[in-house]
């Protein structure tokens, strides 16, 4: 009980476009199945996309993954992936809202959308990161998470298989922590982790 | 005070406001999505603050009209999850037949897409002219675009492509009239359509339905008032009558789910459980075994 009062932050968002699997599947892997934080992703895709992606991570990260539902309140340790086709919201007490309101930057689900909503929510206990994309969603998202105390994290563009994305986020707002997409797992492991 | 905060008093302030004034009851919507539509009027009408809206939909009708039409903007297609579809035809379409003459509520129809989706199956059933269906929603102006029918040309690839892997039947072209960069909608698929003004939210039983579709709307809702809107849906609807509801939303925790079988888990389509006889909500029914 005691330990949980050390973490500062309760939640991460991932926001993530092209190249999105690649990367997803190379962070977490390094995550241990009693990860302290909830994580929910919103990865652009087809509206009438099946559940592979969700399965294939599932398949090789120690956590929990899975669609995040309507009205499910959000648990640590585990993955929550946006349902293509809606946008995905958090509301202030911690469970997922739907919504099928217009695509915002071209996408449903908007990365923009899901940050602006967790920030009202967890303010400055949240985490957003932003990973590779060849659009400029998740900008307007991370500026808000910086402005209510939250932490900023983004992918080294250099280092993205589409750069346009973190690129995007950097110019819009003041990033705390700007990682290689390999150092992401350790970085999140060593700030967040119950035993160290 | 965080801003967070003090945008809560001002959202809180605003419902209450609509409420007093024109009687829409918003105070139970979610309050993320909702936030994020207010967010959007405010940014729309050049304003810097939510709670600017407040005299705005105080003394500017058109400005209220404006605002109903901002809460209820949703984007739908001719047959969105074409794999419903598939399933009504499978599983729904062959219990309803068994009925010399059907009632379908549409609930939340929005701008009309999947109310003359349904209509196409069922012409494709054979079943069409033994049908009425109700479509309502609470925005006007949408039920006036529903009630139109026409479309915009650059959707219809994509509706097109929804009819076929929804089991089409013919070809999608049969049923538009297309002009310049627009497609109208059939007058044989609206003669048995009614569409009418009702609110989810304040409006009371539709009676008799044999089939409710209502589809995302649900998930604006908060859960007092989804179990409100679901046990309208469950006293509108006969015995054994069927509701379909959007592909992510569920009854299985709310308050009628006791009541209700699933027939299709994935699409979402449910039956009501018959009950041996006696009073339903003060109306006494008869029904046989």
């Amino acid at each position: 009980m005691e330990r949980k009062n050390k973490l500062k932050y309760d939640a991460i968002v991932i926001g993530v476009s092209a190249g999105g699997m690649e990367a997803l599947s190379v962070i977490f892997p390094g995550l241990p199945k009693e990860f302290p934080l909830s994580i929910t992703v919103v990865q652009h895709r087809q509206a009438d996309s099946d559940d592979f992606l969700i399965q294939y991570l599932n398949n090789l990260s120690p956590m929990l993954v899975k669609e995040a539902e309507e009205k499910e309140s959000l648990s640590s340790g585990v993955v929550y992936i946006a349902p293509p086709g809606y946008h995905l919201l958090i509301e202030e007490d911690h469970s997922f809202t739907l919504s099928v309101d217009p695509p915002v930057n071209y996408a449903r689900p908007s990365i923009d959308v899901l940050f602006e909503s967790a920030a009202d929510a967890f303010m400055e206990k949240l985490v957003g990161i932003v990973l590779t994309g060849a659009s400029a969603d998740g900008s307007l998202g991370l500026k808000k998470i910086k402005e209510l105390g939250g932490l900023t994290l983004v992918q080294a563009p250099e280092t993205a298989e589409h750069p346009f994305m973190p690129r995007a986020a950097v110019q819009a707002t003041q990033i705390d922590h700007i990682l290689q997409l390999n150092q992401i797992s350790p970085f999140l492991l060593e700030q967040f982790s119950v035993h160290s | 005070m965080k801003r967070t905060q003090i945008e809560n008093i001002e959202i809180e302030l605003l419902l209450e406001g609509i409420f007093r004034r024109h009687g829409y009851d918003f105070k139970h919507y979610a309050r993320a999505s909702l936030k994020r539509r207010l967010e959007a009027i405010v940014s729309r009408q050049n304003l810097n603050h939510i709670s600017e809206i407040l005299p705005r939909v105080l003394y500017d009708h058109d400005f209220m009209n404006d605002f109903v039409k901002g809460m209820s903007v949703t984007v739908t297609e001719m047959f969105r999850d074409p794999f419903v579809y598939r399933a009504i035809r499978k599983l729904v379409i062959p219990f309803l037949k068994t009925f010399p003459f059907i009632k379908v509520w549409h609930a939340g129809c929005a701008t009309g897409e999947e109310v003359y989706s349904m209509a196409i199956l069922l012409k494709e059933e054979g079943f069409y002219d033994r049908t009425q269906i109700y479509a309502t929603d609470f925005n006007r102006s949408s039920l006036r675009i529903a009630q139109e029918g026409i479309y915009s040309i650059k959707d219809m690839k994509q509706f097109t492509q929804n009819y076929y892997k929804a089991g089409g039947k013919t070809s999608f072209s049969n049923y538009l009239y297309s002009k310049y960069e627009s497609a109208k909608i059939q007058d044989s698929l609206k003669k048995n359509i009614l569409f009418s003004h009702h609110n989810l939210v304040a409006d009371g039983v539709f009676g008799e339905m044999n089939l409710i579709i209502c589809r995302n709307v649900l998930i604006y809702f908060d859960m007092d008032l989804q179990n409100r809107v679901l046990s309208l849906f469950h006293n509108s609807l006969c015995h054994g009558g069927i509701l379909c509801l959007g592909s992510k939303e569920s009854i299985r925790f709310s308050s009628v789910w006791p009541k209700f079988e699933v027939i299709a888990e994935k699409e979402k389509i449910f039956k009501k459980k018959y009950e041996n006889f006696g009073m339903v909500n003060g109306t006494e029914k008869q029904v046989e075994i």
